[in-house]
Formats: C-alpha cells, sequence, structure tokens
C-alpha cells in the first residue's frame, strides 16, 4: 500500500527530541516524510548524504545495547557525521563520576549532538540541560524511546497507509516499557485507537488517564486490532512477584497462533526487540508473515537519519 | 547559645502579642523578658525596668520563638552539608528558637556520649537551642533498643529513628512499652520499605506519566495503622513524625477517639506543594514521603485546621549537589527547610485555609507539650524566646539568600508574605532582619 502523500512542511521546531510529549502531529508527521527519503537512500547503493558533513556525534549509552546503539550509528554515518559511540557501564558511575560530569567532558569537546541512553527516567531531560549541543533520547527508564516509536509509526503506516483509526494494542509489561510510553503518546498524537493488554501488576497506576482502553483478557483485546505490538517481558519479574512463571505468561499474554486469529484478518505483529521467544511471542508468530519485526530495524535507521537530519537544520550554522 | 551570662531586660512594645497556647492575642501589646524568661506578655505591658531595652515592633506579630520537631543536621559526619551552627543560623533566620535533630548522623545518635558531646557542641556553636531526639535502636537498624533511661537523663528529648521506619512489629512493641518506664515519646517514620520497593514518587498517573516507580500510599497508612493497634496494646506514647495522605490522617482520628496517647506531624512541604511541583524531574521536591496529589494535601491542611494534626515540621534536611544532581531516581530524598518553615506556613493563613492560632500553636506550644519542654508560650516565668514577625511583608526566596549551607530549597524562587524581623532566644537577640 502506498503511504500517504506527503503534504506536510519539513520543518522541525525543536533542539532536542527528549521525547513524543511535546511534539505536535505535524512535527511527527514531518519526521515520518523525512525518514520515508531516508528509506530511499538506505536502500541504494551508495547510502551517504551529506546533511552532518563536519558534524560531531556522540552516542553516549548508560545502559547496554545493541540494536539502538547500531542504528544511530549506521544513521549518523549515512549522513556524513563523525560518530563516536560511548559506553559508560556502571563501573565509572563507581569511580563516583556522575552522569553529569560524564555530559560536562563529552560537552567540553563540541559535539553537535549527543545520543543518549540512561537506565533512569528523566536522565536526558536533566542532560539536555547541562550542555550545548542537540540532545536526542535513545531510551531514558521506563519514560520514553521516541525513536522506536516513530520507528514503529512509520512502519505501520508503510503498510497500512495510515495510523488514523486504527486499533493498535500494546500488548505486556507496560509498567516498565518506555516504548509503550512513547507509542501510547504518538499513536494517540496521529489519531488511532490505543489499547494496553496486560496483568494488571504490570500495568502502571492510573494508565487509563494516558488514553487507553485497558484488558486484562488477552482475546477480548486483540478483537477488531489493526497491530498487535508485543512488549519484551525481562525474566527479572518473574523474582519480583510480577508473574509467577514463564508458561503462566506464555498461555494468557504470550501471542500464539490462536491468540492471534482472534484480531483483524489482516492484523500485523510488531516487536521492538530484543524478543524473549517462548515468553511473550510464539517463534512461528516471530517469523511468520504477519510479522514486521525485520522492517521494524530497517525502519528504525530511517528514523533516526530524519531525526538526526530534523536537528541538523536547527544547529548553529544549520542549513534552515 | 548565648543565655548563659544574664541578659538585660527586654521591652518588645507596640506589637501584635499572639500565644496559643494562653489563648492570648492582643493587639496593642507587648513582651517582657528579664533574665532570659518571659516576665509579663500582652496588653499594657510597656515599661521596662532600668537599664532595660525597649524595641518598638511598630505593629509587627511577637509569639514564642518556634520550635522545629524534625530537623536534619549533617553534624558530625556532614558538615559539608550542615553544622551546628550553620543549621542554628538558618532556624535563628525563620523565627525557629529550638531545633529538635534527628539522630541521622554519623555516628549515629544512639549512646549517651553522643547525647553529651552534641549538647556541648550545640552550647560552644549553635546561636539557638538544640535538643537531640536519640535514636529508637542501635544504629537505626531496626533491631536492638538503645538505652531509653540514660539517653533521656542525658538529655534526649525523644526516642526515633529519624528516616527509617522500624518493620519489626515486635521490636516496636518493646520500644512502646519500655519507653513507658520513663515517659518517653516515640517518634516514628511510618513507611513500609516493601510497598516502598524501587518506588521514588507518588504512585498514580503523574508517576506513570514520567516513567517513575510509584510509592503507593498504603506504604504509610499500612504502618500507621500498625501502629495505632501498637500504641493501643502499649499504651506508650507514639507520635507519627510525618505523615502524607488521608488514610493515615483518618487512622490517627480513630486512634484519638479511642483516647490513646498518639499524635502526628506533617512537613509545611506537604501543606503547601504536591506531586505536580515535580514537573520536569525536580529533585529538591523528592521528598520521604513523598509529595503526593491535591487532594491529600488538602486532607492535610484541613487535618491542621481541625487540630488532628498536632505539629508541623519543616523536616529540614540539607542535601548536596553530590546527592542532588542526579537523574530523579538516584537523587536523595530531602529538602532544607528551616528559613522557610514560617514563611510556607503563612501560606495556608493567607488562603484562608487555617487560622493564624492554630498554625502557630502547630509551631510552639504544641510541640514543647510533647517533648515536655518549658517553651513555646509567652505564660510568665517560661524561656525567653519569641519570634517577631510581619505576617504581610513580601519576599522573595532566592538561592543567594539561602543562609543554611545546603542549597536543595523547594521554595527556590517562590514568593512569600511573611518576613521574620527578629529572633531572640533567652532574651538575646540571635537573628535580625536586615531590611529590604
Amino acid at each position: 500500500m502506498k503511504p500517504e502523500p506527503s503534504k506536510h512542511s519539513l520543518t522541525f521546531p525543536h533542539q532536542h527530541l527528549l521525547g513524543i510529549q511535546g511534539l505536535s502531529e505535524q512535527d511527527i508527521y514531518a519526521l515520518l516524510d523525512l525518514a520515508e527519503n531516508a528509506v530511499e537512500v538506505s536502500r541504494q547503493v551508495e547510502k551517504k548524504k551529506a546533511v552532518l558533513r563536519g558534524r560531531t556525534q556522540i552516542n553516549l549509552f548508560f545502559e547496554a545495547s545493541t540494536r539502538t546503539l547500531s542504528s544511530f550509528e549506521i544513521a549518523g554515518k549515512r549522513l556524513g557525521a563523525d560518530v563516536m559511540n560511548m559506553s559508560v557501564a556502571a563501573s565509572s558511575v563507581k569511580k563516583g563520576e556522575t552522569m553529569l560530569d560524564t555530559a560536562a567532558t563529552l560537552n567540553a569537546m563540541h559535539p553537535d549532538i549527543l545520543v543518549v541512553r540512561h537506565h533512569a527516567s528523566g536522565a536526558v531531560h536533566l542532560l539536555a540541560q547541562k550542555v550545548g549541543c542537540s540532545v536526542i533520547n535513545a531510551g531514558d527508564g521506563a519514560h520514553e524511546h521516541p525513536t522506536q516509536a516513530l520507528l514503529d509509526a512509520l512502519t505501520i503506516r508503510r503498510h497500512k497507509g495510515r495510523i488514523a483509526r486504527l486499533t493498535v494494542a500494546i500488548c505486556g509489561d507496560v509498567a516498565h516499557s518506555r516504548v509503550a510510553r512513547s507509542n501510547i503518546l504518538l499513536l494517540n498524537a496521529l489519531g488511532a485507537r490505543v489499547r494496553v493488554i496486560a496483568p494488571l501488576t504490570l500495568l502502571p497506576a492510573g494508565i487509563e488517564r494516558l488514553g487507553v482502553e485497558v484488558f486484562t483478557d488477552m482475546r477480548e483485546g486483540l478483537k477488531d486490532v489493526d497491530i498487535v505490538m508485543m512488549l519484551r517481558l525481562q525474566r527479572e519479574r518473574m523474582a519480583a512477584s510480577y508473574v509467577p512463571s514463564v508458561r503462566e505468561y506464555f498461555r494468557f499474554y504470550g501471542l500464539d497462533e490462536e491468540k492471534l486469529s482472534i484480531a483483524r484478518p489482516d492484523a500485523l505483529v510488531m516487536h521492538p526487540g530484543p524478543m524473549n521467544r517462548g515468553v511473550e511471542i510464539d517463534s512461528g508468530i516471530a517469523d511468520g508473515p504477519r510479522s514486521l519485526i525485520g522492517e521494524q530495524v530497517e525502519m528504525g535507521v530511517a528514523v533516526r537519519m530524519a531525526v538526526l537530519e530534523a536537528l541538523a537544520a536547527n544547529l548553529p550554522n544549520g542549513s534552515a | 547559645m548565648p543565655g548563659r551570662e544574664t541578659a538585660r531586660p527586654i521591652l518588645l512594645k507596640n506589637a501584635r502579642v499572639i500565644d496559643p497556647a494562653c489563648g492570648l492575642d492582643d493587639a496593642h501589646g507587648g513582651v517582657l523578658i528579664e533574665n532570659g524568661f518571659i516576665a509579663a506578655a500582652g496588653t499594657g505591658v510597656d515599661t521596662v525596668p532600668e537599664g532595660g531595652e525597649t524595641i518598638d515592633c511598630a505593629g509587627a506579630i511577637v509569639c514564642p520563638g518556634l520550635i522545629d520537631m524534625r530537623v536534619f543536621v549533617g553534624e558530625p559526619g556532614a558538615e559539608h552539608r550542615e553544622t551546628l551552627a550553620s543549621a542554628s543560623k538558618a532556624a535563628a533566620a525563620g523565627g525557629i528558637t529550638t531545633l529538635v535533630m534527628m539522630p541521622d548522623t554519623d555516628p549515629v545518635i544512639d549512646d549517651v556520649a553522643l547525647v553529651d558531646f552534641l549538647l556541648r557542641r550545640a552550647r560552644d556553636t549553635a546561636s539557638v537551642r538544640v535538643e537531640p531526639m536519640a535514636a529508637i535502636t542501635r544504629g537505626l537498624k531496626g533491631e536492638e533498643m538503645t538505652e531509653f533511661g540514660l539517653l533521656a537523663e542525658a538529655g534526649a528529648v525523644a526516642f526515633t529513628d529519624g528516616r527509617h521506619s522500624i518493620r519489626n512489629a515486635q521490636v516496636m512493641r518493646q520500644a512502646l512499652t519500655y519507653a513507658r518506664n520513663f515517659d518517653a515519646l516515640i517518634v516514628h517514620h511510618p513507611e513500609d520499605r516493601d510497598l516502598v520497593g524501587h518506588g521514588v514518587m507518588n504512585e498514580g498517573e503523574t508517576a506513570t506519566r514520567l516513567g517513575l516507580p510509584g510509592i503507593p500510599r498504603e506504604a504509610e497508612s499500612v504502618i500507621v495503622a500498625r501502629d495505632m493497634r501498637l500504641a493501643r496494646l502499649t499504651g506508650g506514647r507514639y507520635h507519627a513524625a510525618q505523615i502524607s495522605c488521608a488514610d493515615s490522617l483518618d487512622a490517627i482520628r480513630r486512634a484519638k477517639e479511642e483516647g490513646l496517647a498518639v499524635t502526628c506531624g506533617v512537613s509545611v512541604n506537604h501543606l503547601t506543594l504536591n506531586e505536580f511541583d515535580i514537573g520536569d524531574y525536580r529533585t529538591f521536591f523528592k521528598l520521604s514521603p513523598p509529595l503526593r496529589g491535591e487532594d491529600d494535601r488538602l486532607a492535610m491542611v484541613r487535618g491542621l485546621a481541625e487540630g488532628l494534626i498536632d505539629v508541623v515540621v519543616s523536616a529540614h534536611d540539607p542535601q548536596h549537589v553530590e546527592t542532588k544532581r542526579h537523574p530523579f531516581a538516584e537523587a536523595a530524598d530531602g529538602a532544607i527547610g528551616l528559613e522557610t518553615l514560617l514563611a510556607a506556613g503563612l501560606r495556608l493563613v493567607h488562603a484562608g485555609e487555617c487560622n493564624l492560632a492554630t498554625l502557630l500553636r502547630a509551631l510552639t506550644s504544641a510541640p514543647a507539650g510533647l517533648l515536655g519542654l518549658d517553651r513555646g508560650t509567652l505564660a510568665r516565668g517560661a524561656a525567653g524566646d519569641v519570634v517577631v514577625f510581619d505576617p504581610e511583608r513580601p519576599w522573595v526566596c532566592e538561592e543567594a539568600g539561602i543562609v543554611s549551607r545546603s542549597k536543595n530549597t523547594p521554595f527556590e524562587g517562590a514568593r512569600f508574605q511573611g518576613q521574620v524581623l527578629r529572633t531572640l532566644v533567652a532574651g538575646h537577640t540571635v537573628y535580625e532582619y536586615a531590611g529590604a
């Protein structure tokens, strides 16, 4: 299906991308349209653009990550930036250096863009207040992961042609998920109907006030759904009495053929990765024809290129 | 502390004299302090003995000096955050003449020698009165009881595990029971550690939006309910150091109706701020108990106005950059509050939510009564500790003006109405407003 024709201006009036919160519908469409172009660039043999030539991008990760880090690295390189990855393990925290000390040190090296992931909610906001460059939130605690929500939206739009009026079910560990929060905000902003499906122990207090319909019965929640978005369940949750066992979780909240058959016949399946096969999702579905999981990864690079490009235009001496 | 050498008689005249303990509110009166004690207060007190000093209050309020029942001081162990000297200077600037310090120091105040050290240290360096509470359990570990009798004899005014909550109900039962031998007051921070878990702010929509783990109200109310039963079982005197939610207040109300010897306090933060103030992860609003919703704040205000909440405290807890300049979940709890206690409390009076006498009672005679201190009143013979303040004068709380060694105020940039003009301890002026 062809995406809706672009009718949105490509201006993006923000210095940072800290979350979906604070973006307008127009901002989101602008990024998605930019990302469409980035998909084309990425599918060429010659994948380089020069938008970020001479710019320095530092990927500052306080929490382990493979896919998001490599996605941002490739995105930056395709746009011509000098990209440096810095993984700050817990060890330097133990040495007594605070996150802000680390940030101040990097800031003194005059990067143009900092891509930051941190295990604490709000850490990226705090850091953005203390540095002079543009900051992109690559995931902060259980708060936001805006580029994930954008790539999910791009993937959906490319398959369904729109976001508005689709019914999207977000299933699993909503309580600990920044992906869920960013997606709830974005999908609501673009007019989708959003459901969350989870056991009550994995639903945060007041979630219904965020504009979602809440289901604890997955079969009920999947009725008439266009998109099934699965979340990762960390095994540590078993130890902390959120759910008793993997097999019980999979039985009631794992996506298998039988449960998926309740959704619309053309419903598609997504997962932000990394997956726990047999915990939240059956392998057959993850690898099956209705799975968009591989494509999400491709769209991830495109969306991150779009975000970098949009912010670059607002850098000092930028092209805007 | 001053007052060892006898002060000159001092007359504060042309004042509105308020003393909730005596039901006194005289619009045109004076207060006479002789030999460090109140000699007279009220209408017609306008002459000073020969050689005395007279201060014209120009219509400002004179009331008993404030007694702050919950103050964390960094001395000994964290002097870079606050010393007895710096805390007492901040207290004086806030109209507080007695600060009751928590035993959460390093080392912990759980031994007679420590109480003795602190009292001598305060005598030598502090400008207001300092009264230590001693630990209920050794090392604040919640296990072994301290020597209540000896500690009380040394000068501990009450017993508390400070920031720590006693998890073991049997330990609490024993403490409440044993304390009766000395008529000692047990002051408790009611908080269920397991229900708090990793929580860092009030549980609910705001926490969910911020992606922060929540602390349910029940983490507090469950322990308050437990403690009420234990107070009934033991007949001990129990004081909840700070409560923050309506459910806890209900439990206190029922216990009081039952005639139990229970009381409770609330911090001025929980009377005037709520969880929305956290805004964009502002760590100066990260407190324990956490700031709650507006409903709970209003319940606290009503509880104070009805007299169900006995005392108002600053919960002064100096924290430095190295403990506060972190992501919200990793930052320490606590806010300073000595200098803003009265001004913040007056917000309730100006808003018509609480009358002045009720507020002042919770800051003077109520804590004095709980701790058995001969203060907090202008009755003849009481300590000559008074504060002179203009309830209307506006000011803005700015970091540059903060006296405390730590600057973690939740009221930075706040506009207040109510300025302390002068603070006297035992008839000596320990703070005087420099003027606008």
